[in-house]
């Protein structure tokens, strides 16, 4: 196994975790936990493809996942603003129980 | 080499040694061992450097602020503990012997419903990113332990880390007042990292790179005798200000320590702690106040160099040491002298007052760069920061009626 | 890192290091971790191993900026701003009843055929490059300047939707007071003045005893 394949096997199970995890659990806040990880596979896949590829100098990896760090913050400020502004509604953070659009 | 003095060849090649004598020895030891170790033994000896002198700098100091306390509060500190098991009083300088027996025999008492594993590890993780952001510092001519490219980004990586540790001990005490005190000192210190950082982009700005060696490099040159710090310039006083005030919060020390204040919170986030782990707290406070004063040092106060052409002979890492030195003397002396702020007093000032003004600084060191040399410059940049500052003072101070005192008493 | 040329070639070839091998098992077992622990704030810290695993992957691979840059946003941020959202929403106590989410077992099955699938193009394509390239030279330097020239339009999008960002997570988040202040306001003034003719207050224009 090379190296980068190591790395891509490694991207895949951090995606396929951070899926398990945003589905099976019962909680909002691990449902964001969980994209967040997919998204940080989705950045180290994109390292890995920018170091082994054959134009590093250009550094078009690197620039991608800069700018999807920024957008990974600004979503998980904003999905978490939107989790604690639920909860002061339903009293619940349980996606089982947030299941009615009327206020 | 590389040093500018006035000074007589011979003696001026013997300054020389010294001032590379560390980096010398270092060569030295490395070359013992085999080709294929040597990136490890000079690394290792790169950094075993870093915890035995700064460890031993947090000894010193804790004596010496608690004597600095003293006098500026009219009785003497520490006097009586010297050489233990003699009688020789050294002035009391081996305080600190005394307190390290103290706290590694006192008994170690974890709350019942405390999460054990995170309390254990809390001041574990404090302090690993405190000692990993000495890795960056140049403490003298070509001694950074570890050269990064991007060191400064880098040394504020780690001091975001810290703030997970304050959390961590705050939470797993399952005390309403630590969790209370942890989000204080979280709200707080992540407020004041946003001026620490903006401060430093004016240097990063000036500079054009992340280097810490560079920065203090382009420092290194003299007119009229005068070293080049960036704290002579407009926007280097005023930077240098905001990162001294900003890093007085970030390492919770007075006048922003209400989060582990004693007459407030009851020592805040470490209340629950005892024995070896309050030192371990206790030191990792005192290292990231070094960490964070040598990075003020290099970004400002020029590093190593000397403020005077005429004395660039003495060796670079004793200016480094003694530019410390003075920093912590400056925060012990504030920490004696100003009453402690309040929570909302303390972020607005945060997020009103410095906030702004770092911006306005930013601008002010780009207009200072494309004005190009000569006084008009001298006269632009002063009255920009010194106007943004009246008019952010004057601005917040319209909600407060600060006029004739009234007393009210009940009968 | 630290290691010169020659035991990088020596190594680094074809086969994963042992170095890589450790902080890949690290990173993952702190992700697994992340999202099977009971309690929540146990989750997060160990999201916070993970996150600095990967950053220790961006290291190795020489991405320097990403890798200090993902410890600054994800670790230093991100990582509190789950942790306060714990406390906030109350759910840092340990949970009693299930934590698992019913249809549980068929988000299982798909993410591991999401990961079989992932691993076969991984592992089976023949189009991947064997050999690394020599280290870039990925200075600070290099990526400031494509920020300000090829990448301009990415940097300006990205700083107003960071503002778009603060501005719409502070109004979200933010209580409404409107609604509850009316009705409080009309409870507490019958109390406040039984309170206020119980003292008599002298007021003075200087200090002094009456």
């Amino acid at each position: 196994m090379t190296p980068l394949q190591g790395c891509l096997l490694v991207s895949a199970l951090l995606f396929a975790i951070g899926l398990a995890g945003a589905v099976t659990r019962r909680n909002a806040i691990l449902a964001l936990v969980g994209i967040e990880l997919m998204l940080n596979a989705a950045n180290l896949n994109f390292i890995a493809f920018w170091r082994y590829g054959p134009n590093p100098e250009a550094l078009s990896g690197m620039m991608v996942v800069i700018f999807s760090i920024a957008i990974a913050a600004a979503e998980a400020a904003a999905g978490l603003a939107l989790i604690i502004a639920i909860y002061r509604h339903y009293r619940t953070v349980n996606l089982d129980e947030i299941n009615k659009l009327k206020g | 080499m590389m040093l500018e003095s006035a000074v007589h060849p011979a003696v001026g090649t013997m300054f020389d040694t010294l001032d590379q004598i560390f980096v010398t020895l270092k060569h030295e030891a490395v070359g013992w061992f085999p080709d294929a170790w040597r990136p490890f033994v000079s690394a290792l000896i790169s950094i075993s450097f870093i915890p035995l002198v700064f460890t031993t700098l947090f000894g010193f100091v804790t004596v010496i602020e608690r004597k600095g306390l003293g006098r500026i509060q009219n009785r003497y500190g520490p006097n009586r503990v010297g050489i233990p098991l003699t009688k020789i009083r050294l002035c009391g300088f081996g305080q600190f012997i005394s307190d390290g027996l103290k706290s590694l025999t006192k008994e170690d008492i974890v709350p019942h419903t405390a999460d054990k594993a995170v309390h254990f590890l809390a001041p574990v993780v404090l302090l690993i990113p405190v000692l990993l952001a000495y890795a960056v510092l140049p403490i003298g001519r070509n001694m950074t332990a570890v050269d990064f490219d991007a060191g400064l980004l880098f040394f504020f990586a780690v001091g975001g880390a810290v703030e997970l540790s304050v959390f961590m001990a705050g939470w797993s005490s399952h005390n309403k007042y630590s969790l209370l005190g942890a989000m204080r000192a979280i709200a707080q210190m992540i407020s004041y990292e946003v001026p620490l950082i903006l401060s430093a982009v004016t240097v990063i700005m000036i500079v054009g790179s992340l280097r810490l060696a560079d920065i203090v490099t382009a420092q290194n040159h003299y007119t009229y005798g005068v070293a080049h710090w960036f704290v002579f310039t407009p926007w280097g006083l005023a930077g240098f200000i905001l990162f001294f005030i900003a890093s007085l919060a970030e390492s919770n020390r007075s006048p922003f320590d209400l989060p582990e204040a004693e007459s407030e919170i009851i020592a805040g986030y470490f209340t629950e702690y005892s024995g070896f782990k309050f030192a371990l707290f206790f030191l990792g406070e005192y290292l990231g106040m070094f960490a964070i004063s040598g990075l003020g040092i290099t970004l400002f106060l020029g590093g190593w160099t000397a403020p005077f052409s005429f004395l660039a002979w003495v060796p670079s890492y004793l200016w480094f040491f003694a530019k410390l030195m003075a920093l912590v003397f400056v925060f012990i002396w504030i920490r004696g002298t100003l009453p402690r702020l309040r929570m909302d007093q303390l972020m607005n000032f945060a997020w009103k007052f410095m906030l702004p003004l770092s911006l306005v600084n930013i601008v002010t060191a780009g207009v200072w760069h494309f004005m190009g040399h000569g006084p008009l410059r001298w006269v632009v940049c002063p009255a920009m920061i010194f106007g943004s500052y009246v008019i952010l003072g004057r601005g917040l101070m319209q909600n407060q009626k600060l006029g004739k005192r009234i007393y009210r008493y009940a009968e | 890192m630290f290691f010169n040329q020659s035991t990088i070639q020596r190594f680094n070839n074809l086969t994963v290091t042992l170095p890589f091998i450790i902080i890949a098992v690290v990173t993952l077992f702190a992700a697994a971790a992340a999202m099977s622990l009971r309690n929540l704030v146990h989750c997060a810290l160990s999201l916070v191993v993970a996150l600095a695993g990967l950053a220790a992957l961006y290291l190795a691979l020489d991405a320097q900026f990403v890798g200090f840059a993902q410890i600054l946003v994800y670790v230093g941020a991100v990582a509190i701003l789950i942790v306060f959202a714990v406390l906030l929403t109350r759910s840092d106590a340990t949970p009693n009843q299930t934590i698992l989410a019913p249809g549980w077992f068929t988000g299982i099955v798909v993410s591991a055929a999401v990961f079989a699938t992932l691993g076969w193009a991984a592992l089976n394509s023949t189009g991947l490059p064997r050999e690394m390239p020599p280290a870039p030279a990925a200075t600070v330097k290099d990526i400031g300047d494509l920020l300000m020239t090829q990448y301009v339009l990415p940097l300006e999008v990205i700083g107003l939707l960071l503002t778009a960002a603060l501005i719409g997570a502070v109004i979200i988040a933010m209580k409404e007071e409107i609604p509850e202040s009316r009705s409080s306001r009309r409870e507490s003034a019958p109390s406040e003045k039984l309170e206020r003719t119980d003292v008599r207050c002298y007021e003075t224009e200087k200090g002094g005893a009456p």
